[in-house]
């Protein structure tokens, strides 16, 4: 179990002007658990995943870790620009963890010829599927995606959504995905938690029944949709409407 | 050989033109000697051992304390770079350092730590380090926080984080530092030489300016500051060149 609560966090600008960001955010991640964390751009999102890594530590409240792998998957690919895509790979496994297949993994994010180049020799979309496939080597008990699908095709975005789904029913890894894409995240996510307001708290706790019951899925995203306006605002949460890389 | 290379070469050719001109007009050997009597010279002091055994005790000097003002240099710099409180402690020291005459600090080391090669090492540090220090503080600062966390989101190793995210982004500015410290420090060791040590290219120039040898003095002057070019082409350039492999087409 992975327990975190927030309950208050607030940006200090460097003129002292203070911008209170979340308040009584409570999230408790199970093993095999896919969560997705929704909101509007800019409500905090990002804001609670770095918390919840324990790479922002200036906050009111705790974050109960036990020792879990983590694999992180950031907005930008933040790979090293000096090393291979294999050895950025390798990079992040450190001694006792399981020596991952490099060739396995980057065939399962359909980069199969990607090993020895440069992170400047791919284009934006084949340095993010390198991204989720170093999140993926550390075997992670927990995944944490930033916005992991947004500038890929929709294509690209249904087949690495595909590629976490089964590596969390392989290996029971928890996944906190966090997005603003309603649909992806429902087909994705057991559980959906929605950020809204200001400052910003969890509105909503639903979880996503199993199974490909599509009916009762689009039933849930309209109810969502018609309580969270902003799913619906700029086209955000309508399948096909993100960027194409 | 590109044409930019060869108008070098023309220029080079100019300069020995314009001296050997100009050493005809002064047709006084004393004074201005031609460049055909200085490299005659080099050849017979490099004969008798003195040229090498002078170059020998400079370059240990330039070496070690050129070694040890990088070393130290980057280590206070990367502290000033990471933290603001370190910054605030330590910037006016680096000010002070870096608008100390040099020829203050050589005296100073000599007169508190004696007429021995620890002071002129130390003067030479004193003197570089904190040009060092600026460099490496400003590359610290330029350190890409988005790679930070991603080594810390990872619970990467310090040493790993250190050797393969934040040194590869450091590498640019320290071989900055070194290639304009290399120039700084063997000209500041000879200063350091001219004013107190027994051997050396300074205390062979000082020997020569008490007799009035110009042949001499730019014999050891330019022989010495070739070898120095030399050893940045050589050595220091393509050092450079390496660790900037990965921005370059493979």
């Amino acid at each position: 179990m992975f327990e975190a609560r927030i309950d208050r966090k607030v940006f200090v600008a460097p003129d002292g002007t203070r911008r209170q960001v979340l308040r009584d955010v409570r999230v408790s991640i199970a093993g095999g658990e896919v969560i997705a964390l929704l909101g509007s751009s800019g409500i905090g999102k990002s804001t609670t995943l770095r918390i919840l890594l324990g790479l922002d530590t200036a906050f009111d409240g705790a974050v109960q870790h036990r020792d879990w792998r983590i694999g992180v998957v950031f907005q930008e690919p933040r790979l090293l620009p000096w090393l291979t895509v294999a050895d950025n790979l390798r990079l992040v496994v450190t001694d006792g963890m399981p020596q991952p297949d490099i060739g396995a993994l980057l065939e399962m994010v359909r980069l199969p010829n990607a090993a020895d180049l440069y992170p400047r020799q791919l284009s934006l979309g084949m340095a993010r599927r390198a991204a989720l496939a170093r999140a993926l080597a550390v075997s992670p008990e927990l995944l944490a995606l930033d916005e992991p699908f947004a500038s890929l095709d929709p294509q690209l975005a249904a087949a690495l959504a595909d590629v976490v789904g089964r590596w969390t029913r392989d290996t029971g890894a928890a996944v906190l995905l966090a997005t603003h894409d309603l649909a992806q995240a429902l087909q994705l996510a057991s559980r959906v938690l929605v950020l809204a307001g200001t400052p910003a708290t969890l509105a909503a706790d639903v979880p996503v029944p199993a199974g490909n019951d599509a009916a009762t899925r689009a039933a849930l995203q309209a109810d969502l949709a018609s309580r969270f306006p902003f799913f619906t605002a700029n086209g955000d949460g309508l399948p096909g409407a993100s960027l194409t890389d | 050989m590109g044409i930019a290379g060869r108008d070098r070469l023309l220029s080079l050719a100019g300069f020995l033109a314009v001296w050997w001109i100009a050493a005809r007009v002064a047709a006084s050997p004393t004074l201005l000697p031609s460049p055909m009597a200085v490299a005659l010279f080099i050849g017979r002091e490099c004969e008798d051992g003195a040229m090498p055994a002078a170059f020998a005790a400079t370059l240990l000097r330039v070496v070690v304390a050129f070694g040890v003002a990088m070393a130290g240099g980057t280590v206070v710099g990367y502290a000033a770079g990471r933290s603001g409180r370190a910054n605030a402690w330590l910037d006016p020291w680096v000010v002070i350092a870096l608008n100390l005459p040099v020829l203050v600090v050589i005296v100073l080391a000599y007169i508190w730590v004696g007429l021995n090669d620890t002071a002129a090492v130390l003067a030479v540090v004193i003197a570089k380090a904190p040009t060092v220090v600026v460099t490496v503080r400003e590359g610290t600062r330029a350190l890409d926080p988005g790679l930070a966390e991603m080594a810390a989101a990872f619970r990467l190793p310090r040493l790993r984080r250190l050797r393969h995210v934040v040194l590869p982004q450091l590498l640019p500015y320290l071989a900055a530092a070194g290639r304009s410290g290399l120039s700084i420090t063997w000209k500041i060791v000879l200063v350091v030489e001219l004013l107190g040590r027994p051997n050396g290219v300074g205390y062979v120039l000082n020997l020569y300016f008490q007799n009035f040898n110009v042949t001499g003095i730019l014999a050891y002057g330019l022989a010495f500051a070739g070898l120095m070019l030399l050893v940045e082409a050589a050595i220091l350039q393509p050092l450079e060149r390496r660790t900037s492999a990965w921005r370059s087409d493979v």
